[in-house]
């Protein structure tokens, strides 16, 4: 092993693009499927809240396939099984696109949306059944008693599992190097190769992962005590 | 389409479940099984003495074991496989299977993980049952091994659960480092038919779906049990429910 030299790596114009390139691609990844995921899991939250038997069934079967197959397993099942469905002229067109890319952030999205969606779901429960009799009481429809009673109570009870479930999102974009996308693991593989300065790279990649997992947990914490109502249970 | 599947299920049944074992190394399902297995009985008594630690007053403990809890948390298991993919062969001095990395490195973060899942289970339980077991005349580690760690274990099997079903999951990551497991042995198959990407990778999924599903629904039944038979008593942590605070990949 040669000597510890952290400058080696950071200091060679090359490795250093590709790193920042890496982390680019990972924010790209991490915040595209966080979009996809919430979008998704406010629908499916809708969609159970239907007073349908059959939806509930379709989101509860939603939820527990995406729950209970490993992340890696969803990511190949779309990029090399559901991407050779496709028609001819729309995978060519991917292959040019950074289709590895289009493919992580739905495989991604799609699997989080199921945990975003239960964070939700166990936060309304918590409301208490009085909110709702109450606001109906008081004259609210069905639609504005959710947005002006339940869902911002809702919110805040969820909000400590949606922020943990975030920093897990952002981990897991790091399994999206397993089919191709130039993220950041990706990149750090790339130029030990390159390097031959492993231990440096190694720490230079955790170092960051750590520093925005934990800021992304700071920003939760920050956001959870300026909404949190003082005096509510 | 439907014969598809069950003709590669036909095929390579054998594959899936044992890898090319006798031939090659034990690999496919029962490798997955072994691994997740061996890495949650490891990191079981790890994460009790890491719990202990990150309870503890002194600093010299609580402070490590607090980055090693935050460091699992923060840092995505991928880097970890590779560091220990680095370390262990340069610190032992020998080349280590892929089966030992990967088996290190679940250890090292289930250990982690279970660490906040045991510690919620002691802080739940509250403080009146230490001061009563004190007070009875047993000692720290006496009241921790009598009162203490039975009722918190107890409580928290469900979790424990289902962060063995969380290992299951992660024993996939292997693949990168061509560990021979159920993934890897998915990946050979579609190599061979090279034509039937969705057929394989479905059935890879149905399969890990089956397992995990019926583990997390046993989990659930676990905990309405312990739920029901605890009620009224100290020590039911809510916020465990088995979902909320395991690992997820």
């Amino acid at each position: 092993m040669q000597d510890f030299d952290l400058a080696a790596v950071l200091s060679n114009p090359e490795f250093r693009q590709m790193l920042v390139g890496g982390l680019w691609m990972t924010f790209i990844v991490a915040i595209g499927s966080w979009c996809l995921a919430m979008s998704l899991a406010i629908l499916l939250l809708v969609v159970r809240l239907l007073p349908v038997r059959i939806t509930e069934w379709v989101v509860g079967a939603y939820v527990a396939y995406h729950r209970n197959v490993p992340t890696l397993v969803q990511l190949m099942l779309w990029y090399f099984g559901i991407s050779s469905l496709l028609p001819d002229g729309l995978q060519i067109f991917l292959t040019d696109n950074n289709g590895e890319a289009v493919f992580a952030i739905i495989a991604l999205g799609l699997c989080q949306a199921a945990y975003f969606s239960e964070d939700l779901r166990s936060g309304l429960r918590a409301v208490p059944a009085g909110q709702m009799e109450a606001a109906r009481a008081l004259g609210h429809g069905f639609v504005g008693t959710m947005r002006h009673v339940l869902m911002p109570q809702a919110v805040r009870n969820a909000l400590p599992a949606l922020i943990n479930h975030s920093v897990s999102l952002f981990k897991n974009s790091s399994l999206a190097m397993a089919i191709g996308v130039a993220e950041l693991t990706h990149a750090v593989k790339e130029v030990e190769n390159q390097s031959f300065q492993t231990f440096e790279t190694y720490l230079i990649a955790t170092i960051t992962y750590l520093v925005c997992s934990l800021a992304i947990m700071a920003a939760g914490a920050v956001l959870n005590r300026r909404v949190s109502i003082s005096g509510a249970r | 389409m439907l014969w598809d599947l069950i003709d590669i299920i036909r095929d390579n049944w054998l594959l899936l479940l044992i890898g090319q074992y006798p031939n090659g190394p034990l690999g496919g399902f029962a490798a997955t099984l072994i691994l997740s297995t061996l890495s949650i009985a490891l990191a079981f008594p790890l994460s009790i003495l890491i719990a202990f630690a990150r309870l503890s007053k002194n600093p010299l403990l609580l402070w490590p074991s607090t980055v090693l809890v935050y460091v699992a948390r923060g840092v995505p298991l991928l880097m970890l496989i590779l560091w220990v993919y680095f370390m262990v062969p340069l610190l032992i001095g020998a080349n280590v299977p892929g089966f030992v990395t990967m088996l290190v490195t679940l250890v090292i973060y289930e250990g982690a993980f279970l660490s906040e899942v045991v510690r919620g289970g002691i802080v739940a339980l509250g403080r009146g049952q230490m001061e009563t077991a004190r007070a009875l005349g047993h000692g720290y580690f006496g009241a921790m091994l009598y009162v203490i760690l039975p009722q918190a274990l107890y409580n928290v099997m469900p979790s424990i659960l289902s962060q063995f079903v969380s290992a299951i999951k992660e024993t996939t990551l292997g693949y990168v480092i061509n560990v021979p497991e159920l993934t890897f042995a998915a990946n050979q198959i579609n190599n061979q038919l090279l034509t039937q990407p969705f057929q394989v990778f479905f059935i890879l999924a149905i399969i890990y779906f089956l397992v995990c599903w019926t583990l997390t629904r046993l989990a659930l039944t676990l905990e309405r049990r312990i739920a029901r038979k605890r009620a009224g008593m100290p020590g039911i942590p809510l916020s465990l429910n088995p979902q909320s605070q395991t690992a997820e990949l």
